[in-house]
């Protein structure tokens, strides 16, 4: 067992060209500087995938990592974080999950996996504790996302963890999503696909041997405080019912619910989709990751064509996304589209994004019948958006095309459809209506995976000071995505915290008694300022006319008004976007374009990237 | 009297923070694998877990040939000391709750501590007492 407190030690690497893999010692500075999770995807992919590798081919690294915090007894420790040079943008790319991977890998003594290489024949990989094996998985090879864990939890037994794609990512859909638990999702940034390109089907992973913790009687101690802390919090017994979907009201209350592909930001029948109408209508079971008090995963049943469908979700992104987003106002509806998604392993986020794009294209005409076989498709219509979720999975007609992201799709389609194509980066923009709000607006343009929401949920902070105010926005967003990445680092979920109300500084108090190390709440926000800058260097690296122009937002916000609702007639003036990004980039230690200063960079112990040395 | 670690009707969420719990006060290990309960999902249908407890039946204390199992305040307790990890109990268990775990020879025996009563979310653990004739 490893003497690195907190971690399991090792890192353990599988070379899928060759069939072979490798177990190195987890390299202690990089745990002290990175801390884990993020950071040591952030780090590993800086240092090994080459400049301007395929991200499709062997060269490209996939790198899962838990945090010193993973799998440890506090709360929500069941987080691990997944990146890969993204195939949808080209940049850096990364997704979180919950469920029971983390905690797994790290009592089979790992804290990261890497994989590299390209299997010859599609196959998956058995860690069995000390046991590496990769295994002929063509037999599996077509399987949905839950026919696939189940079956290769009948075969190696139900204590094992499965990580799995579905036949998007086998298909190369650039926003192929990696499914576990039956249930839980690493969404974003095309990382499914990356798997699919390794013709990697699956990772079964089963540890036993635990890790080592500095001092167990004060992990049990502390982390006994913490939970009670969380269960005398109003938050607790409020929030947990409804989970993530339960805001969907705000969200329409302030206007800002993706609806109709972004043309506005209120849907009328958002009560029919909402946490209420998911717990009243279709829930099973209040479903939670490991060490998670206040479960946020709403699994639930609903009937199609006479028979039982299960489905963890929707969460409030699929009701946004495939909801308002594509206009379907029944729970039901959205949850049948959550379950054809999850099965055929294509993230939500971007599915409901890319399918709402095609709609719109639809009814403009610039997808003719002729490019749909003679089926008419419009928005509200369960049938259209499965239609579009089937072709894009199996890369059939119009799917194909559709398979390569809103930015792309637009590029070929041509017709305007770039004026509606809403992404950042190549990053089909998840689900919040930004436009009259700058500071969440500023968090899509800047987040460093392209347009997601989760590193700076500023949206709460523009209703509250102020949706016109432009001043202050960039230093909130700024501390947001130190504060908000800096939990994908340490390897536990947000939620406590956003959620409930939660003090995170806790953290740092549970901290020595797993590591061993005493470290201050900021100095663990330098650890993570440190990766924010690193993953803006992995751009810098990669991509050749990287800087300003790729934060710039989608044209819809800055050209067209929100149509309807509480925000109808706002939109996001150029001149303001101008003035979001100069406060960003000079309160970062940016230049004008958007790059970190060699000043910066050395502050930050990052002097490395300034020659492209990994 | 007779005291055993049971369920209520509530439903587990999963969370596995009983045997996180579990193992670090007994093994002094941030390792769930060396819990003395057990958690079996079943997914994707119908959807929810079995919590597997020990019901205090004593058919272990019965087998063990070197009487490594005693009652103890109205619970079967398991002498790691005395035991011989012969395994008997684990083939006799009616429940399937003597655990074991490839780190340790002796198996893993809920003592009906209650400590991680507490510490269930969703409230589905609870220590039943009874009085005995």
């Amino acid at each position: 067992m490893s003497d690195l407190m907190g971690y399991g030690g090792r890192v353990l690497r599988v070379d899928l060209s060759r069939g072979s893999h490798s177990v190195e010692p987890l390299d202690r500075e990089m745990a002290s500087q990175y801390l884990g999770g993020r950071g040591f995807v952030a780090r590993i992919l800086y240092a090994e995938v080459p400049k301007g590798a395929d991200p499709l081919g062997p060269e490209n690294r996939l790198v899962m990592a838990a945090g010193p915090l993973s799998g440890s007894f506090l709360p929500c420790s069941g987080k691990l974080h997944l990146g890969a040079r993204s195939p949808a943008t080209g940049g850096y790319g990364d997704a979180n999950i919950g469920g029971h991977l983390a905690m797994e890998l790290k009592h089979a003594g790992y804290d990261v996996l890497i994989l590299e290489g390209t299997a010859a024949e599609p196959c998956y990989l058995v860690v069995d504790d000390d046991l590496v094996a990769i295994r002929d998985a063509r037999d599996l090879w077509g399987e949905g996302s839950f026919g696939t864990e189940t079956r290769l939890k009948d075969l190696l037994g139900e204590d094992f963890q499965i990580a799995t794609i579905g036949p998007a990512g086998e298909k190369l859909v650039k926003f192929a999503c990696i499914t576990h638990d039956f249930g839980r999702q690493a969404g974003r940034a095309g990382i499914a696909t990356v798997m699919g390109a390794k013709r990697l089907k699956a990772v079964a992973i089963r540890g036993t041997r635990g890790f080592p913790v500095a001092d167990p009687s004060a992990v049990l101690a502390t982390g006994k405080t913490m939970f009670q802390t969380i269960f005398g919090l109003p938050g607790f017994r409020e929030w947990t019912p409804y989970g993530t979907a339960g805001i969907t009201d705000w969200v329409n209350q302030v206007g800002a619910f993706p609806t109709r592909n972004f043309q506005t930001g209120f849907f009328e029948d958002h009560a029919a989709i909402g946490g209420k109408a998911i717990r009243d209508r279709i829930l099973v079971l209040d479903k939670g990751c490991f060490a998670c008090p206040i479960p946020c995963g709403k699994y639930c049943r609903i009937e199609v064509d006479g028979e039982e469908v299960f489905v963890e979700g929707p969460e409030y992104e699929t009701v946004a996304m495939v909801g308002g987003n594509c206009g379907l106002g029944q729970i039901e509806a959205v949850a049948h589209v959550n379950a054809v998604m999850d099965d055929l392993g294509m993230d939500t986020i971007s599915g409901g994004n890319v399918v709402a794009f095609a709609l719109e294209c639809a009814e403009r005409g610039i997808i003719k019948p002729s490019d749909t076989g003679g089926r008419r498709l419009c928005f509200g219509d369960l049938d259209s958006v499965l239609w579009l979720t089937r072709c894009i999975a199996a890369r059939e007609g119009i799917g194909d095309l559709l398979a390569e992201g809103v930015k792309a799709a637009a590029a070929r389609l041509g017709g305007g459809s770039d004026r509606f194509a809403v992404h950042v980066k190549g990053l089909e923009v998840s689900g919040y209506e930004p436009r009259h709000a700058p500071a969440m607006a500023l968090a899509y343009m800047t987040c460093d995976v392209g347009g997601h929401h989760n590193r700076a949920w500023a949206i709460t902070y523009d209703v509250a000071v102020g949706r016109d105010r432009v001043e202050g926005k960039a230093a909130r967003v700024i501390e947001l995505q130190h504060l908000r990445p800096l939990f994908d680092m340490l390897g536990v979920c947000r939620f406590p915290w956003v959620e409930v109300e939660f003090p995170p500084e806790t953290y740092a108090d549970i901290f020595p008694a797993v590591t061993g190390v005493k470290r201050s709440w900021a100095d663990l926000l330098r650890c993570s300022e440190r990766v924010w800058n690193l993953t803006r260097m992995f751009w810098v690296r990669h991509v050749p006319d990287f800087g300003r122009v790729w934060d710039l937002p989608p044209a819809r916000w800055t050209e067209e008004a929100i149509a309807s609702g509480p925000t109808q007639g706002k939109l996001l003036p150029p001149a303001t976007v101008a003035l979001l990004l100069d406060d960003y980039y000079r309160l970062r230690g940016w230049d004008r374009h958007g790059i970190p200063t060699p000043t910066k960079l050395k502050e930050l112990g990052l002097d490395y990237t300034l020659t492209g040395a990994g | 009297m007779s005291r055993k670690l049971t369920t209520t009707a509530q439903a587990c969420s999963g969370c596995r923070l009983c045997q996180l719990v579990c193992a670090l006060g007994h093994f002094d290990e941030n390792n769930v694998k060396k819990a003395a309960l057990g958690i079996r999902g079943s997914f994707p249908a119908p959807g929810r877990y079995q919590v597997r407890v020990c019901v205090q039946c004593g058919t272990c204390a019965e087998v063990c040939p070197v009487e490594a199992i005693t009652r103890r305040d109205g619970v079967w307790v398991l002498d790691r000391e005395l035991c011989t990890a012969c395994g008997a109990c684990i083939s006799a268990c009616p429940w399937g709750v003597m655990f074991t775990h490839p780190g340790t020879p002796q198996p893993i025996k809920c003592d009906a501590c209650g400590d991680c009563v507490p510490y269930c979310p969703r409230e589905v653990l609870r220590i039943a007492e009874e009085a005995e004739e």
